[in-house]
């Protein structure tokens, strides 16, 4: 390794860790169980939604990942809009996907409308939109870890369990989702992190409510127009619970592959 | 082979530039002059105005007027939430001019001693109650506010027109079932344009700015809310002279402007 990388890395981890660092250091810390209380509400309301969206992720998203996995003998032009759709709401600012969301849920939406006038059910502002809008922005996290790590394992596993009389239910359960549970866990601590920290598509879709819609990262930026303080006891939760998560399952799950 | 080894070497040194420049470059210095402007030649300069969203439009002319009266200074509008406003300036945002829509905004930025002189009152505004055309919740009053079965949008408490929404449905008798609480006037008018709420309490102004696309609901003078709009000069002001022929237009010939866009008088 050249000696010269070390400048930038030190740069890169720098700045990486400072604004922590002074997150930490304004931290009002004899205030902070009081505002820790007051942001209880918030803060489970971010980790159902969040845990729930990691759910619906995992449900839908291995099975995507599987089936884009195996896509190579699709002609080209459909494996690329394939790709290209499940890559897109990791680039779109999550704000356009709220309005992208609540034009096709909304009450005017392409899906909402029919939805509203049939069943009388109305999607945004309420907390399964939370999970939607969360679903939509992390669910490429989950799909593009699980798929690199099936592309990874490769086939040969499971033609030799077919080979010996596997059906390909038992193969895939018993073989490929063995094979690519590190590929899963680390897929579903990004889709996790990644929704514990949804503003944009949230608010826009779902709206703030506190209890019903205002997840922490929503309370702490409106904190910061009021109360800088909570904004921060806000933010310290968010990264306490982020590490938790992060730390916690890496040890656990990913000894092997970290 | 000497080339090899110079772009070797050059390229950890030149990320570390660009690393360098992206730390520094994105707060700079309160003292620091904006980017694109040169402060030593007084026939160039951009103002920076941030002021509150209901303003848009107005200033938005405004802005221009100035820009006619003056050639070679831009006007540049950071038109945004007033307790956004006021919390980027106070963390060292760069700017000439504050407008915002409540006096209790201001005032954090005047008790942090950012204000070059005391802030003035150019207009005021009331509130009205928006709703889709067509007005599908058949809202008639502050008092369908407390209807659950209607979707409705307010402001938070925490920004300037959830603070006068609030006073104005306490005013009417009114506890409300608000559906969402929005950071700011523009996401509430947002969500009532879309027909995605039945009602929202909005200023005065963004109806008439919104044209046909959402209907408005007059509140009774008996139960709406007022809300001062003050101005100031920033202490950090680049252009305190320019920033001050601003704020006169503002108070002066501009308020023929304001009065169209549905502004009364101070």
């Amino acid at each position: 390794m050249p000696r010269g990388l070390w400048i930038p890395a030190a740069l890169a981890l720098a700045f990486l860790v400072l604004p922590l660092v002074a997150l930490i250091a304004r931290a009002p810390w004899p205030s902070v169980p009081e505002l820790v209380a007051g942001s209880l509400p918030a803060l489970g309301l971010s980790v159902t939604t969040g845990l729930t969206t990691t759910a619906l992720c995992l449900l839908f998203g291995i099975p995507l990942a599987v089936v884009l996995a195996g896509s190579d003998g699709w002609p080209a032009p459909l494996r690329r809009v394939v790709r290209a759709v499940v890559t897109v709401p990791l680039v779109l600012p999550p704000v356009v996907g709220g309005i992208a969301l609540l034009l096709l849920l909304g009450r005017q939406g392409l899906l909402g409308r029919p939805l509203e006038q049939l069943f009388g059910v109305t999607v945004p502002f309420s907390t399964p939109a939370v999970v939607l809008a969360q679903t939509f922005v992390s669910m490429p996290f989950l799909v593009l870890a699980v798929e690199g790590a099936v592309r990874a394992t490769g086939r040969r596993f499971d033609v030799v369990a077919a080979a010996l009389g596997a059906s390909r239910w038992y193969a895939f359960r018993r073989v490929t989702l063995p094979l690519v549970a590190p590929g899963i866990a680390s897929g579903a601590v990004l889709c996790f992190t990644r929704a514990l920290g949804e503003f944009g598509a949230t608010i826009t879709f779902a709206g703030s409510l506190p209890g019903v819609t205002r997840t922490l990262p929503i309370a702490a930026y409106l904190g910061l127009q009021s109360d800088p303080d909570s904004a921060i006891v806000l933010a310290l939760l968010l990264l306490a619970v982020s590490l938790i998560v992060i730390v916690s399952l890496r040890d656990r799950w990913l000894r092997g592959s970290a | 082979m000497t080339r090899a080894a110079r772009r070797r070497a050059a390229a950890p040194a030149s990320a570390a530039s660009v690393l360098l420049v992206l730390l520094c470059g994105c707060s700079p210095p309160a003292g620091s002059a904006p980017a694109g402007s040169a402060p030593a030649s007084a026939s160039t300069a951009t103002l920076s105005v941030f002021a509150a969203a209901s303003l848009t439009d107005s200033f938005d002319a405004l802005g221009r007027q100035f820009e006619e009266a003056h050639p070679g200074v831009t006007v540049v509008l950071n038109a945004a939430g007033s307790a956004e406003l006021a919390q980027q300036i106070l963390s060292g945002a760069p700017a000439d001019i504050l407008a915002t829509a409540s006096d209790a905004t201001m005032a954090t930025v005047a008790d942090a001693g950012l204000l070059a002189a005391p802030a003035q009152v150019f207009a005021r505004n009331s509130l009205e109650i928006a709703v889709p055309p067509g007005n599908p919740g058949q809202v008639a009053g502050l008092a369908d506010f407390s209807k659950a079965g209607l979707l409705l949008a307010l402001c938070a408490p925490e920004v300037p027109c959830g603070a006068s929404a609030a006073a104005a449905l306490t005013r009417a008798g009114v506890s409300p079932d608000p559906d969402t609480l929005e950071q700011g006037v523009t996401s509430v008018l947002t969500k009532v344009r879309l027909g995605e709420v039945d009602a929202g309490i909005v200023y005065r102004t963004d109806v008439l700015a919104a044209g046909g696309a959402v209907v408005g609901v007059p509140i009774p003078d008996a139960q709406n809310a007022t809300t001062d709009y003050p101005i100031a000069v920033l202490a950090g002001a680049q252009h305190p002279a320019l920033a001050e022929q601003f704020v006169a237009l503002v108070r002066g010939s501009g308020q023929d402007a304001l009065r169209e866009a549905g502004f009364a008088a101070p």
